[in-house]
């Protein structure tokens, strides 16, 4: 093996697992100095709950969703694919101030109710968690589902056509594999996802009935300053964390982010299913993904409209230098890590190890490096440079799983070709692996950049007052019900979010060297 | 000359022998039946794969020396190209694996693209080709590496009849400009007619020593008629 790689890589290890487990063993230390505390429990139940429901719900509905897009040809099938995609990189408190506006007690339904003389919706609570939970991960089983259709030879479906098959058979030879393979694993990221998305729980959860181990986290650490208890709540979220992962890598690959749904369609099965019913199911799926975001848009533009809210370029630069350090950081590591699994004979088991250290959640990692830095330092003088680090541990397992298998497929179709030639070290890098690898790099650190500058989880527990991110200045604003700065910070924020992804994505596609 | 000396390929429940010596300064076909290690042949030659037993070449031992140090040039059936670079800098890659060229060198990648007719057009990518004019490019590499021994895997078998002869000729008029040997995979025993001077045959576990082309093919062996059909 390349020796720079070699160091590169092991280097790369032991940093991803010193920032995994130095606060985990931190976590551990402190858990033992309190009693276990009772109120964990009611915590621990709802997280579990929403998660469930959301996972469940989330992939029940995307199968009707799917099919009608699988096998419907329509103007907007390709809009409304892209805009599945949408809800990934939109940050959540935005999308919770999106949702809050067509669902919320003054929000557009409130007001359709209100004219049949029903009374307003509330939507705190777990209802509100679920709504927003399926809002995300909806689109996200959908495309899972659309990606595993999408992966059936046409020569089967043409097959099932000419045999005439009756919709049983068909649904048990054609359909049925296809679900069996992907809704596990879109159960079990959905159930994940949905385990760790703070902001979501912070905005619409809460009280002693509604809040999930993450939020009772914030609580005894912010509120209480009772790191004992935060321990002993961190350490229940990474078990339960590391149970679902170790179920997702169990049941095979989960979410591919690469495109490709672009396929043609397969046009089968369609005159047996009533066209109203899938145009319905379209329709509905459509209007309710497009609305929170049109909403975001149209408040967004009004919000702004009455002046740039106080605080926002601040915010927005600390935001947007939070996600550029974080962003390099984290590829620089996926970067090394995947050389070395690559060039390495154990890569698998190499790769494994280092995702399931990843499957911890940053918040758990954020609370155990509070935990590190309170006996030495103030961890409210350290708000930035840990969410940048968090945040980088973040986008790292994302990077890693979209640069290794183009490092493979570079490696599986020109090795050979490269090794005869005697390309090696920089040569081969510079003039074939990154020229090859361009497009995927450039997709991984829009995704990551996107990520890290929506990103409301970590920063909530060590920014002072005066210090904010874009995202906790727009929560703020919310708390304070100054709906209209809020909405104008929401619109600044997402567009940045796409804009960071967008570049990225655009400089990794550019003209190829000649 | 190129000696294979109680040669010894294993892969998994896959295992091939070769006891043999190929002679320089000559095309070679190599034939058989599909999975029966025609490819893994040349990759062993290569270094892609590992052997026991000896391997020489001018007496000189390969087995030790790592793919990019053997005198070897390989052109496969396709990716012989890096689709990202221009024509030009993928010949180049025949000279110095780093692309870092001096004016004559670009004089000579100029000149290799010439000879195989396609003068002036360096700077197109390789999907601006057709699947002839790529090999032609791999081909001009190949002359330019100036190593004496080239392992060509089935490199024309995607072309059309009158091409793949007009190929095969190529191939022939430039390995004897450079006095190269070359070992010829095809599954075309019209390919092995045209430009070899003697075949190899591959099949059930062993490489058969070369025998003569016409002799080969006016005497053909009881595992050569099952495979041809003959």
């Amino acid at each position: 093996m390349n020796p720079v790689v070699k160091t590169c890589g092991i280097g790369a290890i032991l940093v991803v697992a010193v920032l995994v487990l130095a606060p985990v063993i931190a976590l551990l230390a402190q858990a033992e100095t309190g009693g276990w505390a009772v109120g964990a429990w009611p915590a621990i139940r709802f997280t579990l709950l929403q998660a469930s429901l959301s996972a469940l719900i989330s992939v029940v509905l995307a199968i009707p969703l799917a099919r009608a897009l699988m096998r419907r040809q329509f103007w907007g099938r390709g809009l409304m694919i892209s805009l599945l995609g949408a809800p990934f990189l939109l940050p959540s408190i935005v999308a919770v101030l999106g949702l809050l506006a067509i669902w919320g007690r003054s929000g557009v339904m409130s007001d359709i109710l209100a004219m049949a003389g029903l009374g307003p919706l509330d939507i705190y609570g777990l209802k509100g968690v679920l709504l927003a939970h399926v809002f995300f991960n909806l689109p996200l089983a959908t495309r899972m589902l659309l990606q595993g259709w999408q992966a059936v030879p046409s020569e089967h479906f043409r097959l099932a056509a000419q045999l005439a098959l009756a919709p049983r058979t068909r649904f048990a030879l054609l359909e049925m594999p296809v679900l069996r393979g992907a809704v596990p694993s879109a159960l079990l990221v959905i159930f994940m996802l949905s385990m760790s998305s703070f902001a979501v729980a912070l905005a619409l959860g809460g009280g002693p009935r509604a809040s999930t181990i993450e939020l009772a986290i914030y609580q005894a650490l912010r509120f209480e300053f009772d790191l004992a208890a935060a321990a002993q709540l961190a350490i229940v979220q990474l078990l339960v964390g590391l149970a679902a992962a170790a179920l997702a890598f169990h049941f095979g690959r989960a979410a591919r982010f690469g495109g490709g749904l672009g396929a043609p369609f397969q046009n089968w099965d369609s005159r047996r299913w009533p066209r109203w019913l899938d145009g319905l199911v379209l329709v509905t799926a459509a209007a309710f993904t497009g609305l929170p975001l049109a909403a975001i848009l149209l408040k967004g533009a009004a919000g702004l409209g009455l002046g740039l809210p106080a605080g926002l370029p601040m915010a927005w630069a600390i935001s947007l230098l939070v996600a550029l350090a974080s962003t390099a950081l984290a590829l620089g590591l996926a970067l090394a890590l995947a050389f070395f699994i690559a060039a390495s004979k154990r890569g698998d088991r190499i790769e494994l190890f280092t995702l399931l250290l990843l499957a911890t959640s940053p918040f758990v990692i954020g609370t155990g490096l509070f935990i590190l830095i309170n006996p030495v330092a103030s961890p409210f003088a350290l708000a930035l440079p840990v969410t940048a680090l968090v945040n980088a541990a973040l986008g790292l397992p994302i990077m890693l799983r979209v640069i290794r298998p183009a490092l493979a497929r570079v490696n599986a179709d020109y090795g050979l070709l490269a090794e005869g030639l005697g390309m090696a070290g920089r040569a081969r890098f510079r003039l074939l692996t990154l020229p090859q690898i361009r497009s995927e790099l450039g997709f991984a650190t829009g995704l990551a950049a996107a990520l890290s500058m929506g990103d409301l989880g970590v920063i909530t527990l060590f920014a002072p007052p005066d210090v904010q991110t874009l995202p906790l200045l727009m929560y703020r604003q919310m708390g304070s019900y100054q709906m209209d700065a809020a909405a104008g910070s929401a619109l600044i924020l997402v567009a940045s979010s796409f804009a960071l992804f967008y570049i990225f994505d655009k400089g990794g596609r550019g003209a190829g060297t000649g | 000359m190129l000696e294979l000396d109680n040669l010894r390929i294993t892969q998994d429940d896959f295992s091939l022998r070769a006891d043999l010596v190929v002679p320089g300064g000559a095309t070679t076909a190599i034939l058989g039946p599909s999975g029966g290690g025609k490819s893994t042949l040349l990759l062993a030659v290569a270094g892609f794969v590992p052997i026991t037993g000896n391997l020489r070449w001018q007496g000189r031992d390969l087995a030790a020396l790592p793919p990019a140090a053997r005198p070897v040039s390989m052109l496969f059936q396709e990716h012989n190209l890096f689709p990202h670079l221009s024509i030009a800098r993928n010949v180049g890659l025949g000279i110095r694996p780093d692309l870092k060229l001096t004016k004559p060198e670009r004089n000579a990648v100029a000149a290799a693209l010439a000879r195989v007719g396609l003068e002036g057009r360096g700077a197109v990518l390789p999907r601006q080709l057709s699947g002839g004019e790529r090999q032609r490019v791999a081909l001009a590499r190949a002359l330019l590496r100036q190593q004496p021994l080239w392992l060509l895997d089935e490199p024309f078998a995607a072309l059309g009849p009158a091409l793949r002869r007009e190929m095969l000729l190529l191939l022939e008029d430039i390995r004897a400009e450079q006095r190269a040997a070359v070992l010829l995979v095809t599954h075309a025993p019209e390919d092995a007619r045209c430009i070899a001077q003697s075949c190899i045959f591959v099949g059930n576990g062993r490489a058969a020593p070369p025998i003569d082309k016409d002799r080969f093919f006016a005497h053909p062996s009881p595992a050569f008629k099952a495979y041809a059909g003959l």
